[in-house]
């Protein structure tokens, strides 16, 4: 065990050295700048990437947009499912049964509530409102797999997500009103670039946030030791509650946001091999890590379109490597690890001031004993 | 009431294949508390080797009687797949074995996949039919139809778990696999060769499948995707009756039986009866997540 999972970190080793070679001097470039400048860095960046998403249709042809929407969904599904599998340490493998009630219920809105209103000339204005009550309907269904969770962990928890994934599509398929096995169809193509980016802005601020509050640290009390959590006073029947209620409602805005690209979705949309690909991201990427799960997601997404040629043996692609990762990189690329924007000034480790620290030190040779770098 | 017993028969007849892969669901569960996810496709590829070699048997050696080779077929299959299942079980559960369970149990579900999709990218989608090994006859006994096909089904299954039973609480084998469902750590200290008995529990839950694989293929049609429910439906029966517990398995079999046959006469849309099967299981989840026959499992601090 020990051996293997070195020969794999070995491999990684010049991938890393790489990456450490390029991204260091940058970094510390960046350091060295004063904290008055250091403060408009994340703004500017999400000026600018919102800026460059509206200005896509003019800068990259269709298809390339399209996969960017896929990754941005699958962005805000991995991150969400991340919420449970990798901070709270429970195992939900029934992401797609969310999915599938916001996208309907997103569908329902925009197709017949809103103009039934009289607001058919208003529905691109009310996507937001939409998705947000597809994610709410969906948060709500979040407490079928919150109130098992109170009596059953571990294998069995797995088994009640799954049911619930088998539920909702064996329910849809039976429900003649929205299509039944035939799908529903009449959504306009509301889902663009700019919505995308502000919605994964908005779940990774609002996830980060949720992680570094009062409640997020209760979340990762239950992952560590749900008993000794609850002996110190976490409620831990209301952090799981919050917590598959926030982690389905993105999974349902996700939904809303994937039909109103697709514009048709049917149940086996939605069965579990959709849930499974969400895993592979959540795993691949790394658990208990948001940036890890943008870059799953990010790094499945594309692979998944390049490897499109191979046709049928693509979908041979996804298990494998959700084998082979689970044997030899249990944790992922970033397992456990963060992102140093993606965690708040006041919580960042301790090794990010020590390496400032350290930059600043150079500027003063003096400062760097000789020989201590052996 | 003849109708009612027609519809008995049936059940007998569903409930005997979900038996059968119920309990390699949970025989591995008892042993190395495992969701073997990939078994429901780990019965997929019993039931394409029965129909590779059955077919291969049936053309190349003409004058066989059906019987001589349903049972070749049956024994080619039983290999075929308790190879393969060793093989899963050596190269992607065992390296796990120590890891969080989490790991394992995703794993599993991975490896299900893989041989799906495996199947169909190799074989392709298209439904095909099992050489008939028998020709069918429908014998009427006071107005109740039933083939021997349906017997054929339901007494053969019913050996195989009376055989399974004797074999696990009657032979040093079977005591072995019981030591090690009881406790892994202590059972190699008593001489237990824990390695080799997961290996065998893998293959007979293997080629359980497989006789189950092969009775069904005699009435069904095969897919790559047939694995999904079927295996479903076993695994919701394994859990039903207590994973772990081979006797609750077969139960639970039968419960799930009867579901599959009685919804449709209940509820009139007959697509219902997924929706029905995971009801049930999310309730006895909820309510008794131990199972009919299974025990509470107390929770140390």
């Amino acid at each position: 065990m020990k051996e293997r999972r070195s020969v794999v970190d070995n491999a990684l080793r010049p991938v890393r050295a790489l990456y450490v070679a390029a991204v260091r001097p940058i970094q510390e470039a960046y350091n060295a700048l004063p904290a008055s400048v250091r403060r408009w860095t994340m703004p500017a960046v999400l000026l600018l990437g919102f800026l460059l998403s509206l200005a896509a249709p003019s800068l990259i042809n269709l298809y390339w947009q399209q996969v960017l929407i896929y990754v941005g969904i699958n962005i805000i599904l991995a991150a969400s499912l991340n919420l449970i599998n990798g901070y709270m340490g429970e195992f939900s493998v029934g992401h797609a049964g969310f999915m599938a009630v916001g996208a309907y219920v997103a569908s329902i809105m925009t197709v017949w509530v809103f103009p039934r209103m009289g607001l058919k000339e208003a529905v691109p204005y009310l996507f937001p409102l939409a998705l947000t009550i597809g994610g709410l309907a969906a948060g709500l269904t979040g407490l079928v797999v919150a109130i098992p969770s109170f009596r059953t962990r571990g294998d069995y928890l797995a088994i009640v997500t799954l049911a619930w994934n088998m539920i909702v599509k064996s329910v849809l398929e039976n429900l003649d009103v929205v299509g039944g096995p035939r799908g529903f169809m009449g959504m306009q193509k509301l889902t663009n670039l700019p919505w995308v980016f502000v919605w994964v802005v908005v779940t990774i601020y609002l996830l980060r946030n949720l992680i570094y509050s009062n409640l997020g640290r209760g979340i990762l009390s239950i992952r560590e030791d749900e008993i000794a959590s609850s002996l110190v006073s976490v409620d831990t029947r209301r952090v799981k509650i919050v917590a598959f209620v926030i982690s389905s409602f993105f999974a349902g805005v996700a939904g809303g946001l994937f039909a109103h690209i697709i514009q048709f979705i049917d149940p086996r949309t939605f069965s579990i091999l959709k849930s499974t690909d969400v895993l592979v991201m959540v795993y691949l990427g790394g658990i208990g890590s948001l940036g890890g799960s943008i870059l799953g997601a990010s790094i499945y997404t594309i692979l998944m379109e390049l490897l499109r040629p191979l046709q049928v043996w693509r979908w041979v692609v996804g298990p494998l490597l959700l084998v082979l990762l689970m044997i030899f990189r249990p944790r992922g690329i970033m397992g456990l690890r963060e992102w140093g924007f993606l965690i708040p000034k006041e919580e960042r480790p301790a090794f990010v001031d020590a390496l400032r620290e350290q930059v600043r030190q150079k500027r003063e040779p003096a400062a760097v004993p000789a020989g201590a770098s052996e | 009431m003849q109708g009612f017993i027609q519809q008995v028969l049936n059940a007998l007849q569903v409930g005997s294949v979900y038996a059968l892969i119920a309990l390699g669901y949970t025989m591995v569960y008892g042993i190395i508390r495992l969701i073997n996810f990939a078994h429901g496709d780990i019965f997929m590829v019993s039931t394409y080797v029965a129909f590779f070699v059955g077919t291969a048997l049936a053309s190349y050696l003409l004058g066989l009687s059906g019987l001589l080779l349903f049972v070749l077929t049956l024994i080619a299959s039983m290999f075929a797949t308790s190879l393969l299942a060793v093989l899963i079980e050596r190269f992607a559960y065992k390296p796990l074995r120590y890891a969080p369970r989490v790991s394992a149990v995703i794993t599993a579900l991975g490896v299900g996949l893989f041989l799906e999709n495996f199947t169909l990218a190799t074989i392709g989608p298209d439904p095909r039919f099992l050489p008939r090994f028998f020709t069918v006859q429908t014998y009427t006994v006071g107005g109740v139809a039933f083939s021997n096909i349906q017997m054929i089904i339901i007494v053969v299954s019913a050996l195989v778990m009376l055989v399974l039973d004797t074999v696990v609480r009657r032979t040093m084998v079977g005591m072995a696999m019981r030591a090690v469902s009881w406790d892994k750590f202590t059972a190699p200290l008593m001489g237990v060769p824990v390695d080799r008995i997961i290996s065998i529990t893998f293959a007979i839950g293997a080629s359980i499948a497989a006789v189950g694989g092969c009775l069904y293929g005699m009435v069904y049609t095969i897919d790559p995707y047939m694995g999904i429910r079927i295996g479903w439906w076993a695994f919701i029966s394994a859990v039903v009756g207590g994973i772990g517990n081979i006797r609750g398995a077969m139960l639970g079999g039968y419960i799930l039986g009867f579901v599959e046959i009685f919804t449709p006469v209940i509820l009139p849309a007959s697509s219902y009866r997924d929706f029905v099967a995971f009801s049930i299981l999310l309730m006895l989840l909820i309510f008794r997540p131990y199972g009919i026959l299974g025990r509470p499992v107390a929770q140390k601090v």
